[in-house]
């Protein structure tokens, strides 16, 4: 030990010596300072080798501490992710294991017993009611006081949640049934370009969305199918709605209003004959040659079915409004069709 | 020695005569120190929830610090992962993109809030079965109780904000769901969805930063009062105990917080912490960049929930087809049977139980016993049936992965699971009523045996 430690060290042992000689004179004053004060808990006879298996635990957990702060400080290092919640995860179970170690080993295990609280006050809650009554004896009219009271609470809890009505259009009913589709809209694919009638196959299905009008939104994207002409089943009402066997659907599942993403053609042929349009969310099965009605699922509804009509181009239009509201159900749903 | 421990009760005298003189408290602290724990590895279940809540408030914090509750698209993505560049992305998209990828430790934190989300739940979830099956809701503790279990629904709600905020596919698929669920209320459903997200679905801009103030602000200060409030009725009315020995309905035994519940209780708080730093750290989930960002177009197959909300997607896939309607009026939309009313029954079921109890067995006494849950096969086989019911809806839920697995057609199996899901929460209900009986009576066999033993010896 060089001189300069030792120095240290005999400056901290006088600063601590001194330190105790201040207390002891107020100690004197208290009386349960006495030299050996009774004890609160039981004694025991100390575990060395407990301790010392909490001070080895703690060292580990410092360490892996410290390699936490050395990991996140480090750059560009590989798997630094996974390196931190190493780190971070044992320093925090070298922590649990020395803090059990403390609570089952080194501190006393002495159990305790305490008689639960008492049930019930019976003076208080007597007082309690005669207070309460009391308090409301000058009162002449009690009861309609009360009556004034509760309507006065009653109407300003009203006045006091008014304000909510601001957070949205609440009986603007009309924005349900709306969407951008009317005659003459194009389709127009992801990257915008148009679609053609020619170059919708068979067995697949394409996304479309309107002309000129915002994608996000449940009455935008629509889902497209080509079947042969002669195996659709369409309502007689929507003859001329599907030319050359190309229909076109909502693609916003009238349940809970996912995205119709499956298309159930022709992988599935075997077991399930019929071409289907299927949501991933919770399986309502839709009949694409039927004009949309359910197959299977907890679809309460047919799928809106879009008219089309093929332009001088040979462009995809559509042919007017869809045959429903598109998207979930809700009260009004099949008051009026969609706008 | 006896000096320095001289010193070191001085010091603490200090502290405490400082605090004692100022608020009075020491009569208060001394009861603290010397509070009664009874041991009981079931007893731990809500200790896990606490700090797991721990975890969720500190990296949810963190996570503010960078997260941006916007769903402005202000530029296609440039960001460092490579498979996202080019695309079209909102700026709350966009954040949590960074937070994995450009902030230090921003990845660690962002899995171990979700993981710990999951654990609380399941945590919460556990208590609240080792509480019923124990008769621990009894009086004096039902209003504990009740507490609870507003607790975990808050907890349901804050959780599923929670992922919903990532603005991914698929948090954009759950809040589709979500406002299906909130139109399907009758009467006030499309009133009440339009409030809620200021326009219809995807909803107004102003949605997103109410989802944030929600997830962050009102719902955590909700569940720590609640929490607050469930502990200090807990500490008025002391843990209740499993009999025998000395203990008895007027004798609480067990260990002090002083000098040994205290550790240990450090050491389960340090073991949640370890546990869930290591999920965040080695297990991922939610890799929210491979679900990309969600578009009203868009789904994916295959998708699930976090398990917490695979009761509702359970019960909203097992629901056959069909609206309830009056002339043109749709009364009841089919997601309200799923959606809304699956969850009321059994929440309402829970916390009618108590009271329920009460009246059936006309018992309004006072317990700090609990019971065994073979000592009350009625409570025991119902609160089983109940379990299974909502356990099987989470199962089923699962139909669509049993099919890619095992090519068992998806709609046999839900036709089967239809009916499944009343058969066998029956057959739980008698199975398990027997078991109760039978344990009981194998008991009253052994203790008689035991008796003839000791008088023929």
């Amino acid at each position: 030990m060089s001189s300069g430690a030792r120095w240290l060290v005999a400056a901290i042992l006088l600063v601590l010596s001194r330190r105790r000689r201040r207390v002891t004179p107020v100690a004197k004053d208290e009386p349960e300072a006495a030299p050996t004060p009774a004890r609160v808990t039981a004694p025991e006879l100390p575990d060395r080798r407990a301790e010392n298996v909490v001070l080895l635990l703690l060292g580990l957990g410092t360490a892996c501490a410290v390699a936490f702060v050395v990991v996140y400080a480090l750059d560009r290092l590989p798997r630094q992710t996974q390196l931190l919640g190493l780190s971070l995860g044992l320093a925090f179970a070298f922590l649990a294991a020395a803090s059990v170690v403390v609570g089952r080993r080194v501190v006393s295990q002495h159990e305790r017993e305490e008689p639960y609280a008492e049930p019930e006050h019976l003076e208080e809650q007597e007082a309690v009611v005669l207070v309460a009554q009391e308090s409301a004896s000058r009162f002449t009219r009690k009861k309609l006081v009360v009556l004034a009271a509760g309507g006065a609470g009653t109407a300003l809890g009203a006045a006091l949640i008014a304000p909510a009505l601001s957070l949205g259009p609440a009986f603007d009913m009309e924005s349900l049934y709306r969407t951008p589709w009317r005659r003459g809209v194009r389709l127009l694919d992801e990257d915008g370009r148009a679609y053609l009638a020619e170059s919708i196959e068979p067995e697949t299905f394409y996304t479309a969305y309107p002309e000129g009008a915002p994608r996000e939104q449940l009455g935008a994207p629509l889902v497209l199918v080509r079947l042969e002409p002669g195996r659709l089943e369409l309502p007689a009402e929507r003859r001329g709605w599907a030319p050359g066997g190309i229909l076109a659907y909502s693609k916003i599942c009238t349940h809970a209003g996912c995205a119709i993403s499956l298309y159930r053609k022709p992988l599935f042929e075997p077991t399930e004959p019929r071409p289907a349009l299927v949501c991933p969310c919770h399986y309502s099965t839709f009949d694409p040659a039927t004009g949309g009605t359910v197959l299977f699922g907890p679809a309460g509804r047919p799928l809106p079915q879009l008219p089309l009509a093929v332009g001088e181009r040979g462009e995809l239009r559509a042919g007017g409004h869809f045959s429903g509201p598109v998207g979930p159900s809700w009260w009004g749903v099949r008051l009026r069709g969609a706008r | 020695m006896v000096g320095r421990a001289a010193a070191g009760r001085a010091v603490i005298r200090g502290v405490v005569r400082f605090l004692d003189e100022r608020s009075g408290t020491a009569p208060l602290l001394r009861k603290a120190l010397r509070y009664v724990f009874p041991d009981h590895w079931s007893f731990l279940l809500g200790e896990i929830a606490l700090y797991a809540f721990v975890v969720l408030v500190g990296t949810g914090i963190y996570l503010t610090l960078f997260f941006d509750p916007s769903v402005a698209h202000h530029s296609y993505y440039h960001g460092s992962y490579a498979p996202l560049r080019g695309l079209d992305m909102t700026d709350a998209y966009r954040s949590v993109v960074n937070i994995s990828f450009e902030v230090k430790a921003g990845l660690l934190i962002r899995q171990t809030h979700h993981w710990a989300a999951n654990v609380f739940i399941a945590a919460i979830v556990l208590h609240l079965l080792r509480v019923f099956f124990t008769g621990a809701f009894r009086k004096p503790r039902d209003l504990v109780y009740y507490v609870g279990l507003a607790m975990l629904m808050l907890a349901l709600v804050e959780g599923f904000l929670g992922y919903s905020l990532a603005d991914d596919l698929l948090s954009g698929m759950g809040l589709a769901i979500a406002y299906s669920v909130a139109l399907s209320l009758p009467f006030v459903g499309a009133s009440l969805a339009l409030l809620l997200w200021g326009a219809p679905f995807p909803g107004a801009e102003s949605f997103w930063p109410r989802m944030y103030v929600a997830h962050v602000f009102v719902l955590p200060v909700l569940i720590g009062g609640l929490l607050t409030a469930h502990l200090l009725l807990v500490a008025a009315r002391h843990h209740t105990q499993f009999g025998g020995g000395r203990k008895t309905e007027r004798r609480l035994v067990g260990f002090p917080t002083m000098p040994s519940y205290a550790p240990r209780s450090i050491g389960v708080a340090c073991s949640v912490f370890s546990v869930l730093f290591l999920l965040g750290g080695l297990v991922q989930i939610n890799p929210i960049w491979l679900w990309g960002p969600f578009h009203v177009d868009q789904a994916t197959n295959g998708a699930q929930p976090d398990w917490y909300l695979g009761w509702l997607i359970g019960a909203l896939r097992l629901v056959p087809g069909f609206d309830v309607t009056i002339g043109g009026y749709t009364l009841v939309p089919n997601p309200f049977w799923g959606g809304v009313l699956f969850p009321l029954l059994v929440f309402a079921i829970l916390a009618a139980w108590p009271a329920l109890e009460r009246r059936v067995t006309g018992d309004r006494g006072f317990h700090n016993l609990l019971d065994r849950p073979r000592d009350r096969p009625w409570r025991t086989a119902l609160g089983a049936a109940l379990l299974s019911w909502v356990f099987l809806v989470f199962v089923f839920a699962s139909a669509d992965r049993v099919y890619v697995y095992l090519k068992i057609s998806y709609t046999t199996q839900i036709w089967v699971y239809r009916v499944l899901v009343w058969v066998l929460p029956l057959v739980v209900l008698l199975v398990t009523r027997r078991v109760c009986r039978d344990l009981q009576a194998k008991e009253r066999v052994e203790h008689e045996r035991h008796l003839a033993e000791r008088a023929s010896a």
